[in-house]
């Protein structure tokens, strides 16, 4: 049972960082609380299966295309909606929920009800220590790790990624040392999306795509980026590697309540923030910057 | 002036007068979803065939049926539903209300259609409560009839009934004497008789439950469950499942290459595009279903076969409101009126050869099931198709088959 719990953890631990990684970069960094960031994602999955399934264009082409489109439109978002109440916080909250169930019920109209599925990218799978694991969910742990390190690079190693951390730690000195603060910000909206997007491509083959996948990935998002430190990629990835393993030991443990994985995850998250409000991260983030 | 007040009055008048002429019958469902889209299709072909052969006679008078499509919206919003019956029975006087699919939903719409004294014939919730209602205050909910599926205690005898054909056919292919199930059910009000009823049943049917696994109903992710049960050396996992989790159980028990075989209720995979949405990766997974090409009655090959060729794919259960709209003709034929009150004496006696099913009704207005009658049928997703393979000695049924070993 244990290596089931190794295996699994980290596999979903994987899916889960690959989604956090752009929430993470877009609630923590540039406190912009975009709730239509997992929306994007389902956005996302549905350009890739009409291109995919419906056009015929296959992955490569498919994938870019769905990722570039959405992120294009989510800059669009930034200019029409966000940018307009950035200062509000709550105004930002509230207009990014609408957006996201405009999205969801544009999808409703457009898809109707019915769930969708993708073709794997890659078919087959391989055994580790008796664990049957598909080659997709191997592709979205080498994605998660090659789009946490892109991240970190452009964070930690661009004039971009430095003006993004300025602006997050104080906009109005940003602004005053001649910083375009908004064109920051958008540019920040713009990589968390094109993230989101392409956890869309990339995990949607291995779930199913209807309009309200977004909702449950968002409450775990939250759950993760709180539990990580707000803003830590760092934080993000282990918390998302904690929520993994977590849920899996719920199901392997309690069976009858695999129901409760997502609560228990929770709860564990409750814990941590009663012992270290910050989150296991978050310190070391105040550092960062 | 006043000629053209008496033209405009004259075509008042035939107005009414053609309104009169038709017997109006609301479709409640959720259009927007596959559920709903076999509500309206159902409706329609019956709406067409009565008529196009001249309409339904009440009393000697010919009367055409206009069908009222009403999007209940139900599995997003209870009070969705509620509003859209409601609608329907003021402001588009429907005299006949058909379809409902969320129990839920449906008990909250049925209370309105007992205000209002209308004939509600269900065409999608399994709930024994609606029909519980009918048997407790017989004067208030006399009005609703369920056509289809039979109540959720019956499905379990269906169920039982298969499984143990599958078991028998696991012992003579696998050479074991106590096939081992794992019980994968989601986390429904509806699911946990039915689980309680697995526990208690199977031992005593010669079989070993390994466990019970519980996922979300709408749970995109079930690795970690599918791998426990790979690990218990489950032969057969027993599927009691509504929502979406059906779909991600049916594609991720593929791609796992898992050796055992899923059966049990998986309302994702009745549908036409359940082999799609599970990426073509659910081979062997089987469920409780209504209808196929095979012969439950004389009417179900071309039902099917029209359905098919009408709307270019297999209908669902609830395509059931063809066989309610044929059974509420048939009793207004014999009553002689579209009064409710007439009507209900009628239906109760009635025994009507539909397409899904001989329905009677008992005393909770349920459908009777019975063997050879009523009791649905079983299904297997091979290779891209849904193959009937239960009950065995009916016509068009095929082999039911284990994964390879």
């Amino acid at each position: 049972m244990l290596q089931d719990i190794l295996v699994t953890g980290l596999v979903n631990g994987g899916v889960y960082a690959l989604l956090a990684v752009g929430f993470s970069l877009v609630f923590g960094v540039a406190r912009i609380v975009n709730i239509a960031h997992t929306a994007f994602y389902m956005l996302a999955a549905y350009a890739f299966y009409t291109l995919l399934v419906k056009g015929g264009l296959g992955f490569v082409l498919s994938g870019v295309l769905a990722v570039g489109g959405v992120t294009l439109l989510s800059v669009l978002c930034y200019r029409l909606v966000i940018e307009p109440v950035r200062e509000h916080e709550a105004a930002v909250l509230i207009a990014t929920v609408a957006l996201a169930y405009i999205f969801q019920e544009l999808m409703l109209l457009t898809f109707g009800g019915h769930y969708l599925g993708i073709p794997s990218t890659l078919e087959g799978g391989v055994r580790l220590l008796g664990v049957s694991i598909p080659y997709q969910r191997m592709l979205i742990l080498v994605v998660a790790a090659v789009m946490l390190t892109a991240v970190w690079f452009i964070l930690y190693r661009t004039r971009l990624g430095l003006a993004i951390r300025a602006t997050a730690n104080d906009l109005e000195v940003a602004n005053l040392m001649g910083m375009n603060v908004n064109r920051v910000a958008m540019a920040t909206v713009a990589i968390s999306v094109a993230l989101a997007a392409i956890a869309g491509v990339v995990v949607a083959p291995v779930f199913v795509v209807d309009p309200f996948m977004w909702l449950s990935p968002l409450v775990t998002m939250l759950a993760i980026v709180v539990l990580g430190g707000l803003g830590s990629l760092k934080g993000s990835l282990i918390g998302a590697l904690i929520i993994g393993y977590v849920e899996a030991i719920t199901v392997f443990a309690l069976p009858a309540g695999a129901y409760l994985k997502g609560a228990v995850a929770l709860a564990i998250m409750v814990a941590v923030l009663l012992a270290r409000p910050e989150g296991l991260f978050g310190v070391a983030f105040e550092e960062e910057r | 002036m006043l000629r053209s007040i008496i033209l405009a009055a004259a075509a008042a008048l035939v107005a009414t007068s053609a309104q009169a002429q038709t017997i109006k019958i609301a479709i409640l469902g959720p259009m927007s979803f596959v559920q709903g889209e076999n509500h309206w299709a159902g409706a329609e072909m019956a709406r067409d065939e009565i008529n196009k052969a001249g309409g339904i006679s009440v009393g000697g008078k010919r009367m055409q049926v206009e069908l009222i499509r009403a999007d209940t919206n139900e599995i997003q919003s209870v009070s969705d539903a509620t509003n859209a019956i409601e609608r329907v029975v003021t402001r588009d006087k429907a005299d006949f209300l058909i379809g409902g699919f969320r129990s839920e939903a449906v008990l909250a719409m049925q209370e309105v259609a007992m205000d209002y004294k209308k004939i509600f014939l269900g065409a999608g919730a399994a709930h024994s409560k609606l029909g519980a209602n009918v048997e407790a205050k017989y004067d208030r909910y006399k009005y609703w009839f369920r056509v289809t599926p039979v109540k959720d205690t019956d499905l379990v005898r269906t169920l039982f009934a298969v499984l143990n054909t599958i078991a028998q056919q696991i012992r003579t292919e696998l050479k074991t004497d106590m096939p081992k199930v794992a019980i994968l059910a989601e986390k429904a009000v509806w699911t946990e008789a039915l689980i309680a009823a697995a526990q208690k049943n199977l031992p005593a049917m010669k079989m070993e439950v390994v466990g019970t696994w519980q996922p979300s109903a709408t749970a995109t992710d079930v690795t970690a469950e599918l791998s426990a049960i790979d690990r218990s050396g489950a032969q057969l996992v027993f599927t009691i499942l509504s929502g979406p989790v059906g779909i991600s159980v049916g594609r991720q028990m593929g791609e796992r290459g898992m050796k055992a075989v899923a059966w049990g209720i998986n309302v994702e995979a009745q549908k036409e595009e359940f082999w799609q949405a599970a990426a073509g990766k659910a081979q062997f997974v089987s469920t409780l279903d209504t209808l196929a090409e095979v012969e439950i009655t004389p009417k179900t090959i071309p039902f099917v076969k029209a359905f098919k060729a009408r709307f270019k794919k297999a209908p669902t259960y609830n395509a059931g409101t063809y066989d309610a709209i044929m059974l509420l003709k048939a009793a207004i034929e014999q009553a002689g009126t579209t009064n409710a009150d007439k009507l209900v004496p009628v239906l109760e006696k009635m025994s009507y050869v539909a397409a899904a099913a001989v329905l009677e009704f008992d005393k909770r207005h349920d459908p009777v099931w019975a063997p050879g009658k009523n009791t649905g049928i079983a299904v297997q997703w091979q290779d891209g198709k849904k193959v009937p393979f239960w009950p065995p000695n009916m016509k068009g049924m095929q082999p039911f088959k284990l994964p390879a070993r």
